[in-house]
């Protein structure tokens, strides 16, 4: 993987980039996501988190196992207003 | 970590950091500021990002006036390399009955008294604003073009920033536990890391303020309310002004990244700390978005989270000294902590360094709950 990679397709963030925040001292998943808004984007991390737990674990010597992740809430995946009303008034 | 200070800060929200920064320029030297997550992580992180003047009491009006001048010039004032994200594309207040438009007309009357500029606009107006809402039911409707946004981790940041090149020293994952104190007097803050000697601590903790005050014996009347929001998909620019709606009781507008930020909390759900998400609420928000806004029909929520309000009885901010606590300092928004942090960390700071505060804070004192001296914000959402 060069540093080039991209990491995060949503936020367009390249390997190089997170490494740059993770010396920076952002070393928490949650506080990444807020500064650099990895894992914001449509997927919400489906892609980029099990990546971003291993840049997390190669610069800290952490075990990736003890890297917490973000919580998972709803929606699982994008899901629009008008599926949530579904007919409840209208139809 | 250090072993005194002249100032505990504790929590690093916007008003925390804020706080911390105006002191360290009114001289202070030693300033710790605790926080027992990271940075922007309690409110200020789960806000909803708005930033308005048009409130119904003339001190929320004020130091949201006050606030959006600094929020004006923060990238220059707070010499920050990224940028704050303030825009002012205005706040649209809208009604569905005559009792909310009564009350929209009292605030403008407080508004043109304060300088605020507040428009009335009539439906024709609101159609050319915001071409997408659906206007049938609007009754009357505000907007002040002065209004906006910002982005909170970003104002948060470019404060922690700055206070850090005044040399305050910030303490994430560390957790305060109690307190150390002489008769009125707090000697010191006892944390999960630690001690600092102290006889300064400012309580900048937002829904956390009533627990921080209990370690103190102080009994605060500040209760967490939890509200819900979701993000959407980015979309191309169509909203214009955040759009507050009274009858629906939510809030909603596009952030500079596109997404559309919306959400509400339950004046009737129990108060207290609940980081939970319910699927309740966005079955109930879309009801509530699609009502306002028919196309949003078609967009795409893709996260929803969770945060609280510190609200006080009257839903103005607590500001101030406490009696029966030497030392002993409240710096509490109550659901309007990040639009006003501004003006709410210079003037605890002034308030702790015993000098004159540019406003007059003293009607915000903690004291009033007690006395019974409520001064009702009669514009929340």
């Amino acid at each position: 993987m060069s540093d080039k990679t991209i990491i995060c397709r949503c936020e367009d963030l390249t390997v190089q980039e997170i490494q740059e925040w993770i010396e920076q001292g952002y070393e928490d998943i949650e506080e990444l996501k807020r500064a650099a808004r990895i894992g914001m984007g449509a997927c919400q991390g489906r892609t980029c988190r099990r990546h971003l737990i291993n840049e997390l674990a190669r610069a800290t010597g952490k075990n990736p196992a003890d890297i917490e992740p973000p919580t998972f809430r709803p929606p699982t995946k994008p899901l629009n207003f008008g599926a949530v009303t579904g007919g409840s008034s209208d139809d | 970590m250090i072993k005194t200070a002249d100032v505990v800060v504790i929590g690093a929200g916007s008003i925390g950091c804020s706080t911390a920064y105006n002191l360290a320029r009114l001289g202070f030297n030693k300033i710790a500021v605790l926080e027992k997550g990271y940075i922007c992580r309690g409110s200020t992180g789960r806000c909803a990002a708005g930033i308005r003047q048009q409130w119904g009491t003339e001190m929320n009006c004020l130091i949201s006036r006050y606030s959006i001048k600094q929020f004006e010039v923060m990238n220059e004032m707070l010499e920050y390399e990224s940028d704050v994200e303030f825009r002012q594309n205005g706040y649209l207040m809208v009604t569905y009955s005559d009792k909310e438009a009564d009350m929209l007309k009292e605030n403008l009357k407080l508004h043109k008294k304060l300088g605020i500029p507040v428009q009335f606009l009539s439906v024709d107006d609101i159609k050319e604003i915001v071409p997408d809402i659906n206007a049938e039911r609007i009754v009357a409707s505000t907007i002040c073009m002065e209004d906006g946004q910002a982005n909170p981790f970003k104002v948060t940041d470019a404060y922690y920033r700055a206070a850090k090149r005044l040399g305050v020293e910030f303490y994430t994952y560390t957790e305060v536990t109690g307190f150390k104190t002489e008769g009125e007097r707090i000697k010191a803050v006892i944390t999960d890391r630690g001690e600092i000697a102290t006889s300064l601590v400012v309580n900048a903790t937002g829904p956390y303020a009533k627990f921080i005050s209990q370690m103190l014996g102080h009994d605060l009347p500040v209760e967490p309310e939890r509200h819900q929001i979701v993000v959407t998909e980015p979309l191309e620019p169509f909203l214009g002004p955040l759009v507050m709606n009274f009858h629906h009781n939510t809030y909603c507008q596009q952030v500079v990244n596109g997404s559309i930020l919306t959400g509400y909390g339950n004046p009737e759900e129990p108060k207290g700390l609940n980081y939970n998400c319910s699927w309740q609420f966005i079955e109930e928000l879309a009801e509530k978005i699609i009502d306002q806004l028919p196309v949003m029909k078609n967009v795409n929520i893709i996260r929803h989270w969770s945060g609280h309000y510190g609200i006080s009885p009257d839903g103005q901010p607590v500001l101030g000294t406490v009696p029966g606590l030497e030392g002993y300092y409240l710096a509490l928004g109550c659901g309007k902590g990040f639009m006003l942090s501004p003006m709410i960390g210079e003037l605890i700071a002034q308030c702790v360094a015993g000098k004159e505060t540019t406003l007059p804070i003293d009607i915000l004192n903690v004291e009033r709950f007690e006395k019974g001296e409520l001064i009702v914000e009669p514009a929340v959402v």
